[in-house]
C-alpha cells in the first residue's frame, strides 16, 4: 500500500501507478457532477463547457448559498456512484476524465473503461459531508445552473483525502473482491440457518 | 354527495389560535435543520461501538471518518450529510388538543420551505417526469406525512426524518407465499443485503416489514428503519429473536463500512410486523444509512416545545 499526493489534471502515468488499497490525497481543482449533469452530456449530447482532460470528477450535488457573483459552500458531500455507471466509458473515453471520486463503487463497465483508458475510482466516505466540506476551499466555477443543484461545479480542494483507491486501471476492484467473499459467506450462513 | 350536519350548526373544528400554528411552523423548520446537524445519541454510540469492534485498517479508517464528520458538524453547526433527503413527518396528535390536522400539515410545509430558503438547504425534491426541482424541498404530496391519533395525551408529537436517497433507493418488497415460510423471508433479506452491497452507506439500520398488505408491509419497513432508536427491540419476543438472528447473520457477510470489508454491515436490524392474509407472506426492506437522522418535538396547548430525538 502506497500513499500519493496528486494535483489534477492527471496524466495516464499518474493513474497507472495506482493500485487498489493505495491512498491518494488531492490538491488543486476537481469537478462536481452527477445524474442530471451526465444525462445532459450523454443523453442530450451537450458537450461540457470546460476541458475535462485529465480531470478528477466528484459525484456530488452540493448545498450552496448564493452570493454576489457566485456560490458559497454550505455542505458538499458525495452521492451513490452506481447510478452513474453507464456514463463512465464516455467520461473517460470521450472527455479524458482520469479519476472519479465516489461512494459505493461502480460495476464492470466502469472498471473496463478504467482499464482501457487509464482511469481509477477513489472511494470517499459517504454521509461524511461535514468532513468533506472542510477540505473544499472554494467553489470556483459553475455551469448549467438550470440543473441546480446538479450543475457542473468546479471546486478548489486542499488536503483532499486520504481517498482509497478502490478500483484501479489494472482491472482490480475492492468492491468486487468484498462482494465475492460476501457471496461465499452468504452460502455458509444459509447453510448454518438451514435455509440454503 | 350526502351532507352531514348537527342540528344545522357547524361542528367546532378546534380552539387553538393562529399563534399555535405559527409555533408548529417554527418547530417544523427547526426540526428539519436539527435533524440534519445533530445525530441522535444512540446512533453515535453504535458507531463508536462498531469502531471498537473492527480490526481491519480500512474499516477503522472509514468509521473514524464518520465519527470525525459528526464531530465537525457539532463544532461548526453544519450538516453531517449533504443529502437533505425527502422530508418525512410522523405526526401523533392527541385528541384533547383540539388541533386541526389540515392546519398542522400546512404549517409543517411552510416550515420545511423556510428551512430550505433561510438556512439555506439543497432542495432534493423534483417532479417525477419532467424532473423540475421547485427549490423548496416540498412538492406534490411531499413532505410525506404519517398520521397517528391518540387519546394517550393531549399534545402534538412530531418526528422529522430527512430520508436520504442512497438508502431509500435500496427498498424492496417481496410478496412471498405461505409455502415459502420464515425460511423464504430470511433468504430474501440476506440475498437483498448482498445485492445492495456498498450502496446505502453501511453500516446502516436494516428496516424489515413483515406481514400486512403490500403498502402496509413497506410502511412497516419504513417505520422499522427510521423511527426506532438503535438498541430498541420489537416487543414481541419471537420478533425480537428474529431481529437478533438476522443481525448476526448479516454481519457475517463481511460487507463492512462503506462496503470496503469488515464485520459491521448493519448497526441494527429492526422488524415491524402486522397480521396478514392467509395466502400472503409479504416481506419489505427499507434501509436507513449510517447518518440515521431524526429529530423529535412535543408541543403542548400552552405553547411549550420540547425537542428530542
Amino acid at each position: 500500500m502506497a500513499e500519493y499526493r496528486l494535483t489534477p489534471p492527471l496524466s495516464e502515468a499518474d493513474v497507472r501507478q495506482l493500485r487498489v488499497g493505495d491512498l491518494v490525497t488531492l490538491e488543486g481543482h476537481i469537478f462536481g457532477l452527477r445524474d442530471a449533469t451526465l444525462i445532459k452530456m450523454f443523453d442530450r449530447g451537450v458537450p461540457p463547457p470546460v476541458n475535462l482532460n485529465g480531470a478528477v470528477c466528484l459525484h456530488t450535488a452540493p448545498n450552496v448559498r448564493k452570493v454576489n457573483g457566485g456560490y458559497e459552500k454550505v455542505c458538499i458531500g458525495t452521492t451513490t456512484s452506481s447510478r452513474m455507471d453507464r456514463f463512465t466509458p464516455g467520461l473517460m473515453g470521450q472527455y479524458g476524465v482520469r479519476a472519479i471520486i465516489g461512494k459505493g463503487g461502480m460495476k464492470e463497465a466502469s472498471l473496463e473503461a478504467m482499464r482501457k483508458y487509464g482511469g481509477c475510482y477513489l472511494a470517499i466516505v459517504g454521509g461524511a459531508a461535514a468532513w468533506e466540506t472542510e477540505r473544499i476551499a472554494v467553489i470556483e466555477g459553475v455551469w448549467w445552473e438550470d440543473l441546480m443543484p446538479e450543475c457542473l461545479w468546479k471546486f478548489r480542494v486542499v488536503e483532499f483525502g486520504p481517498l482509497i483507491v478502490a478500483m484501479d486501471s489494472h482491472g482490480q476492484s475492492l468492491y468486487a473482491a468484498v462482494q465475492e467473499r460476501a457471496r461465499e459467506n452468504l452460502a455458509r450462513v444459509l447453510d448454518r440457518l438451514n435455509i440454503a | 354527495m350526502p351532507r352531514f350536519s348537527k342540528g344545522g350548526t357547524r361542528v367546532e373544528r378546534g380552539t387553538l389560535s393562529e399563534e399555535f400554528y405559527r409555533l408548529v411552523e417554527e418547530t417544523g423548520k427547526e426540526l428539519y435543520i436539527r435533524a440534519l446537524k445533530d445525530l441522535p445519541p444512540d446512533v453515535r454510540s453504535a458507531l463508536a461501538a462498531a469502531l471498537a469492534r473492527e480490526t481491519s485498517g480500512v474499516a477503522r479508517q472509514v468509521l473514524g471518518t464518520m465519527l470525525e464528520a459528526v464531530r465537525i458538524a457539532d463544532e461548526k453547526r453544519t450538516l453531517i450529510c449533504q443529502d437533505t433527503g425527502i422530508p418525512l413527518f410522523f405526526v401523533r396528535l392527541g385528541s384533547g388538543l383540539g388541533a386541526d390536522p389540515v392546519e398542522i400539515e400546512r404549517a409543517l410545509v411552510r416550515g420545511t420551505e423556510r428551512a430550505t430558503r433561510e438556512h439555506p438547504l439543497r432542495s432534493s425534491v423534483c417532479t417525477p417526469l419532467s424532473r423540475v426541482n421547485p427549490q423548496t424541498s416540498t412538492g406534490f404530496r411531499i413532505p410525506v406525512f404519517h398520521w397517528e391519533f391518540t387519546r394517550e395525551h393531549d399534545d402534538l408529537e412530531i418526528l422529522m426524518v430527512p430520508k436520504g436517497s442512497g438508502s431509500e433507493n435500496m427498498s424492496f418488497l417481496k410478496m412471498l407465499i405461505p409455502a415459502d415460510g420464515i425460511r423464504g423471508v430470511k433468504r430474501f433479506i440476506l440475498e437483498t443485503v448482498l445485492e445492495i452491497g456498498a450502496n446505502p452507506c453501511p453500516p446502516y439500520i436494516l428496516g424489515v416489514g413483515l406481514g400486512g398488505t403490500a403498502d402496509l408491509c413497506m410502511k412497516l419497513a419504513k417505520l422499522a428503519a427510521v423511527t426506532r432508536p438503535i438498541g430498541s427491540r420489537n416487543p414481541d419476543p419471537e420478533m425480537a429473536a428474529l431481529e437478533e438472528e438476522i443481525l448476526t447473520a448479516v454481519n457475517e457477510l463481511g460487507i463492512g463500512p462503506m462496503g470496503l470489508g469488515g464485520i459491521t454491515t448493519v448497526l441494527a436490524v429492526h422488524i415491524e410486523h402486522a397480521d396478514t392474509h392467509i395466502t400472503q407472506n409479504p416481506v419489505a426492506i427499507n434501509v436507513q444509512c449510517w447518518p440515521a437522522r431524526r429529530a423529535r418535538a412535543r408541543l403542548t396547548a400552552d405553547g411549550k416545545v420540547e425537542f428530542g430525538y
